[in-house]
């Protein structure tokens, strides 16, 4: 069953149309992953979902129900919690504040349950529980993006470059813990990323996406044997 | 001398010739400035050249630049004070005679009053300790590399400020308690402790807004207006107590700040800023002219002081059958016992506003605004509805600003636009900012500096506001963020705040 469907999304940004009518979905239990290069409108796609900006034509529809039209912090109350694009933290307020305010929509009785899952999945966020969470490294500060999506129950998880900026051993860490997240908390994954090769190597679908448009889907494995795919995110010039 | 600037980089040549330069400059720009005024003479207006100000401008000049040598060779921490308090000295003695004198050749000012009445010895002799002070402990030890001693003993002081944040704030409830106790029969005493208290609960309460939620308001004072003009008309038209109008003014208050709030939630900062700014002075402006309600700038006077909780009464001759509070305690009658009473009372609501925000930050909507300003965008994406989260700061924030003008119109028993101006809203943004964004006692502290040294000092004129600018300048030198200015987590897990904080000042 799809758990979000875009239907025929447009975008604007102004006059700019950033998003020139999307279809996709995202079925329950899956990871699927979004590629482009900078500037195609991946990360609108995935703030359209939150409705910020809103789609102006197209509907958006989250487990049937149409959310294109809701403001955003309804639709997060659906059960969809994202981990944006910069990550942004709370820079003054400490680790265990910052996970508090993404369990805020939560009943407070799952709240000592779902901190000791966070913690699980990243052990580093409890040895820096009491740190200015601005004062954390990109790695850290990224773990506890997701840390405090993660804290919001959700349903489906929405990454947005999740790579940004982050040392390459890093990275493999935190995509481990996302298959980790996705398998064992069965938590329905949708991946923006830049880093073609490991977000495809993770995802169990992806599409691709071109100013605007999707040009490409197919199954990860797929996309990563594909030579256009290869030619255009995999070896050319990082 | 010569030995210390050979032993440096720089050699005495380049200093002569740096020194020669500004000299110039100075020169020029105090000529055109300060040296050249036109006078008012029989035969009409004519030129008259003030070389004294000429000469002190680039005297200070050159011992200003000299003192910044030494101070960026790394020189001499003992001579560039010394310097620095002779210029600062020649800068005053400039600024004095350029105000205030005609004579060119009157004596110099400075050694007037350095040899004047007490008054005056008292403040020159300060004056010239305090820029010694700064000036000394602004620079590092010639020798010292990293380890800088003003920097290390701030830092002791932080940690210290921050181990017992507790034990200090009990100390200055009880210090504020016991205070009418000390200076009980010192009227002026008390009046300045309830005019600082005013200011220290309009802090606290602007806190909630802009320290805690991150809405700059530079319209505060309005919700104080309307306080203040909801009891003195509700007391007036319906006669009612001030018991009862104290939580209506807050109602109101309240009431205006969501309706200043709700128009302009989608705007952020400066834009924020000046909207909150226009709403203060509107609310000015309708009181000034809105005469058949508000009796526009004549006021309104002989507002109703409070009773004693309606069991008693202060004043010296009452009606039949209303007991007076002398008698209730079988006191002799005087004048200081609502001056007291009064104190008491803005101290306990003072004291309920911080109470009530101290215990609003561990709460989740205390929380969620301290996320709000933090954060805009990320607190949406986790389902935090920003447009309610701050309207309830503002509303909270409006009802203390609606209590505080409550209690100053029941204090003043007279009260009129003119003590409702922007000016009222910078003095209490200024506390906040001064204090450090979100600190409580930072606020009390400020507030003492902003309200309380000043008018302690009215003897010393119009010098206390010279030193006022100069201590101004040295807190955002030093404390850019203000006197207090750190954030400690609501909670702290497996960890005593001592090892926290330790670990985080370093």
């Amino acid at each position: 069953m799809s758990m979000l469907k875009i239907e025929g999304v447009h975008t604007f940004y102004g006059n700019i149309e950033a998003l020139k009518g999307i279809d996709m979905e995202v079925n329950e239990g899956e990871i699927v992953t979004l590629i482009g290069a900078n500037g195609a409108g991946k990360t609108t796609l995935l703030m359209t979902c939150c409705g910020s900006p809103q789609a102006s034509k197209g509907r958006i529809l989250f487990e049937g129900q149409d959310i294109s039209r809701l403001p955003t912090h309804e639709i997060c109350r659906l059960g969809i919690q994202q981990s944006p694009e910069g990550r942004r933290i709370f820079p003054r307020m400490s680790v265990y504040e910052n996970l508090q305010m993404g369990a805020s929509t939560q009943d407070p009785k799952y709240f000592e349950e779902d901190l000791e899952m966070v913690f699980d999945l990243f052990p580093r966020l409890k040895e820096r529980i009491n740190q200015r969470a601005g004062t954390m490294s990109g790695g850290e500060q990224q773990m506890l993006a997701i840390g405090r999506a993660l804290m919001g129950r959700p349903r489906l998880l929405l990454l947005d470059e999740p790579s940004l900026g982050i040392a390459p051993l890093v990275v493999k860490q935190i995509f481990e813990t996302i298959k980790k997240i996705n398998r064992e908390k069965k938590v329905t994954v949708f991946l923006v990323e830049q880093n073609a090769f490991h977000a495809l190597k993770l995802a169990h679908r992806g599409y691709v996406m071109v100013n605007g448009n999707i040009t490409l889907s197919g199954t990860g494995a797929e996309l990563l044997a594909n030579p256009e795919v290869r030619a255009a995110y995999l070896e050319g010039g990082h | 001398m010569s030995a210390l600037i050979t032993s440096s980089r720089i050699s005495g040549a380049e200093i002569v010739k740096e020194l020669a330069f500004f000299a110039v400059i100075a020169l020029l720009m105090s000529v055109m400035i300060l040296g050249v005024e036109t006078v008012d003479r029989p035969t009409g207006l004519e030129l008259a050249v003030r070389w004294d100000l000429v000469v002190t401008a680039i005297i200070s000049t050159i011992i200003g630049r000299l003192a910044l040598i030494l101070r960026r060779e790394h020189i001499s921490r003992v001579g560039q004070a010394l310097l620095i308090t002779a210029a600062a000295v020649a800068v005053f003695e400039m600024f004095v005679r350029f105000r205030d004198m005609d004579d060119r050749w009157a004596s110099p000012v400075f050694l007037d009053m350095a040899f004047g009445s007490a008054t005056s010895v008292i403040v020159a002799v300060a004056f010239v300790t305090i820029v010694f002070a700064i000036a000394y402990f602004s620079m590092k030890k010639p020798g010292a590399e990293e380890e800088e001693s003003g920097s290390r003993l701030s830092s002791k002081i932080q940690l210290a400020y921050r181990t017992n944040t507790k034990k200090i704030g009990a100390l200055g409830i009880v210090f504020f308690i016991i205070f009418p106790f000390l200076f009980g029969e010192n009227r002026s005493a008390i009046d300045l402790a309830t005019l600082v208290m005013i200011y220290i609960m309009l802090g606290w309460g602007l806190n909630i807004v802009v320290g805690l939620a991150g809405l700059l308001d530079l319209g505060y004072v309005a919700f104080y207006a309307v306080g203040a003009y909801s009891y003195a008309l509700l007391s007036q038209h319906f006669d009612l107590s001030f018991w009862l109008c104290l939580p209506l003014a807050g109602i109101f208050a309240a009431s205006f700040g969501i309706v200043l709030g709700f128009p302009v939630l989608r705007l952020r900062g400066d834009y924020l800023a000046i909207v909150t700014l226009g709403f203060g002075e509107i609310i000015r402006v309708v009181l000034i002219n809105w005469y058949d309600l508000t009796r526009g700038p004549d006021g309104i006077s002989s507002i109703a002081r409070p009773s004693f909780f309606g069991f008693a009464e202060f004043d010296r001759r009452l009606p039949e059958g209303v007991m007076g509070f002398n008698e209730l305690f079988g006191l002799d009658y005087s004048t200081m016992h609502r001056l007291i009473f009064l104190y008491y009372l803005i101290l306990v609501l003072a004291l309920v506003t911080a109470f009530v925000t101290v215990r609003l930050r561990k709460l989740p909507i205390g929380r969620a605004w301290e996320a709000l300003r933090e954060d805009e965008i990320a607190c949406r994406s986790l389902g935090i509805n920003p447009t309610n989260t701050k309207l309830s700061a503002f509303a909270i924030g409006a009802m203390f600003g609606g209590f505080a003008g409550a209690f100053f119109a029941t204090r003043q028993g007279f009260i009129s636009p003119e003590s409702f101006t922007f000016l009222e809203s910078a003095v209490i943004l200024a506390i906040v900012v001064l204090g450090g964004m979100g600190s409580q006692i930072g606020v009390v502290l400020a507030a003492i500096v902003m309200i309380g040294f000043p008018e302690m000092f009215r003897e010393l004129a119009e010098y206390r506001m010279l030193i006022f600018g100069a201590g101004m300048v040295a807190i955002m030198l030093w404390r850019p963020r203000g006197l207090l200015s750190f954030r400690d987590p609501t909670i702290l897990l497996n960890m005593s705040k001592k090892e926290k904080v330790a670990g985080e000042v370093k």
